[in-house]
């Protein structure tokens, strides 16, 4: 019998993680890698509250933040690619100008 | 024994998230990001839904990661370079780091015994949920299978070389 | 039963499945050497032991005793993580797998089963999602791949570990489409499940099998060829082929990380033959031959799942010696091109029957 507030403590933590990874790294990947250690933490959340709550809606909201995390993931590491590919560089502080 | 395998996997969790921020090397993050989502999803279990935590290692840790994997190697992303670091971080950081701790400690202390959730408490079969996909959230459902095959078109335009 | 009677049964079931898979990889080495060496024209191992059956022992022999050498710029722990991670997904899987129904041996019912119990009514169940366990560890079979090209610090290991990655995943897509039309027609996730929906026979002996009865035959050919895609074998072994990229993925490993390698190989192809033959060929249904004493008949699924099991590893191993390698171009257009949305329209024809019979 865990409190849900151990629940919701650990996804506030990995959120938190999430932050401050967004926050302090500079490498574009470990950016992207951040992002979804925070969409991981809300999942944990929707799905402590389903279970708190008795319904399943939470499991299906768990779905689709599944599905758009994977869509944005496809997305952003194409465009990373594709900044490298010009930039020459992953490090978000040197694509900081609109012309080369 | 429901408390200790949750104190496991949350150790896991805690130590993997940990990991990704202290790690210099971008492959060492993203493995201990698929350590997250491995813990994750018996921490799902742990609660009930099934469906959810084998969907979890199916897309997160399986799919997804391994994109993240792979552009890894093929840009051959080297060490993190750390830039000076503001003193406005600092300031503000340190201070709410610790005042997150506390509230974190105080909500283990206070609210240690109330609103408490048996293992398994909410069974999630796959059937269920199915069934809620598809007649109660089935607007959601089919946007985000065209959101899905914008995300496609999209990346596979992106990541065509210019020139061809 | 008692946690402790529980603990106790699944420890010796653990052991004996284990076993019995290495031994069975083991074999499936020696049976591919002398099989594909017959096809060739030539004897295959047949000096160590009465026709070679000693061969493997003598392999297993050379792997342990032979020098580790580890290339001196590779990435220490990424390098020894990765033979383990493909051996242990390839062998997880077969805890999932229902090789036959409860044995009641000792005073103790148990399903032949690592991870089925027998229930209060007297039923055996197992894990409800059980074939999603088993494609979510084959999704994490990719990162052994991927790990050992990136470790090796050698652009060969790299290229060829990309490779097969990018194969793998390609094929991944397919394999679970094809089986959501065994899943749409059998009406549950569980492997016993489904093997339970396959049982029994129309007209005295037409076996309900999804092969035959439920229409399944385009979804078990498309099951096929993704199957052989995800185990890399031929004819898509070109990320592992000795004449291309040097060896791949595991060209820097020697001794017993490449035996790791090597058993994670065929104990995928056993882990598949197994799915298959729950999905699509009935598990252990057979026909029951009554004239047997009745403490044989008790061990008939099992001879029956394991003729099946052979039958599926003959033709892994026929189809090797047979047909050339695609070059890798061809073979991810086939993947995309062809079998996925193949598998797409097999999904909808099923549904669509499944939903007109309903």
């Amino acid at each position: 019998m865990i409190p849900l507030s151990w629940y919701l403590l650990l996804s506030a933590f990995l959120f938190a993680c999430g932050v401050t990874g967004f926050l302090t790294k500079r490498n574009i990947i470990t950016l992207f890698m951040s992002i979804e250690l925070m969409l991981n933490g809300v999942n944990l959340s929707f799905v402590a509250f389903a279970t708190h709550l008795g319904t399943l809606d939470g499991h299906v909201f768990v779905f689709f933040v599944m599905v758009v995390a994977a869509a944005e993931a496809a997305v952003g590491l194409a465009i990373i690619i594709s900044v490298y590919r010009t930039r020459e560089t992953l490090n978000v502080d040197r694509v900081n100008l609109l012309k080369l | 024994m429901h408390l200790f395998l949750f104190l496991l996997f949350a150790m896991l969790c805690v130590g993997g998230a940990v990991n990704l921020l202290i790690q210099q090397k971008t492959i060492n993050s993203a493995l201990s990001l698929i350590v997250v989502m491995g813990s994750l999803a018996l921490i799902y279990l742990l609660l009930g839904a099934e469906f959810v935590a084998v969907i979890q290692v199916i897309v997160y840790a399986g799919a997804i990661m391994v994109l993240f994997v792979f552009v890894i190697m093929l840009l051959n992303a080297g060490a993190e370079e750390y830039s000076p670091g503001s003193l406005v971080a600092r300031i503000v950081g340190i201070p709410g780091l610790l005042v997150g701790s506390a509230i974190a400690v105080g909500v283990f202390l206070r609210h240690g015994q109330q609103q408490l959730v048996p293992i398994g408490a909410l069974y999630g079969p796959a059937d269920k949920v199915g069934i809620l996909i598809f007649t109660k959230y089935l607007l959601a459902f089919e946007v985000t299978s065209v959101l899905v095959l914008i995300a496609i078109m999209g990346a596979v335009v992106l990541a065509r070389r210019s020139d061809s | 039963m008692s946690a402790l009677t529980f603990l106790i049964v699944a420890v010796i079931k653990i052991a004996i499945t284990i076993g019995v898979l290495l031994t069975v990889v083991a074999y499936t080495v020696w049976l591919e050497r002398k099989a594909v060496g017959r096809m060739q024209n030539r004897w295959g191992p047949s000096r160590v032991g009465p026709f070679g059956l000693l061969q493997p022992l003598a392999d297993g022999a050379k792997f342990l005793f032979k020098e580790d050498v580890t290339p001196p710029f590779v990435d220490k722990p990424l390098y020894l993580l990765a033979p383990v991670l493909a051996l242990v997904t390839a062998l997880t899987s077969i805890a999932m797998v229902p090789i036959g129904p409860i044995v009641h041996l000792f005073g103790i019912s148990t399903p032949v089963q690592i991870t089925g119990v027998v229930d209060g009514a007297g039923h055996a169940s197992d894990i409800n999602v059980g074939i999603l366990v088993i494609l979510g560890l084959t999704s994490l079979g990719v990162y052994g791949i991927a790990l050992a090209g990136w470790s090796s610090n050698s652009k060969y290991s790299l290229l060829g570990s990309l490779r097969a990655a990018a194969q793998m995943v390609s094929y991944e897509v397919s394999l679970g489409l094809s089986l959501i039309g065994v899943l749409l027609v059998s009406g549950t996730l569980s492997l016993r499940g489904i093997v339970d929906a396959q049982l029994g026979r129309s007209f005295g002996f037409i076996p309900h099998w999804n092969i035959l009865y439920h229409g399944q035959f385009i979804a078990f050919f498309i099951y096929m060829m993704a199957a052989f895609a995800e185990t890399n074998r031929v004819p898509f072994d070109m990320p592992e082929a000795e004449t291309e990229l040097v060896a791949g993925y595991h060209t820097e490993y020697s001794a017993m990380k490449f035996a790791m390698f090597f058993m994670a190989e065929y104990a995928n192809m056993v882990t598949v033959a197994c799915v298959a033959t729950i999905m699509f060929l009935g598990g252990w249904s057979g026909p029951s031959l009554p004239f047997l004493p009745a403490a044989v008949q008790a061990f008939l699924p099992l001879v029956w799942f394991s003729c099946k099991i052979f039958f599926f590893l003959f033709v892994y191993i026929w189809i090797r010696g047979t047909l050339p390698r695609f070059r890798y171009d061809q073979l991810m257009a086939f993947g995309w091109k062809f079998l996925f949305p193949l598998a797409l329209a097999n999904v909808i024809v099923t549904a669509f029957f499944v939903a007109i019979r309903a």
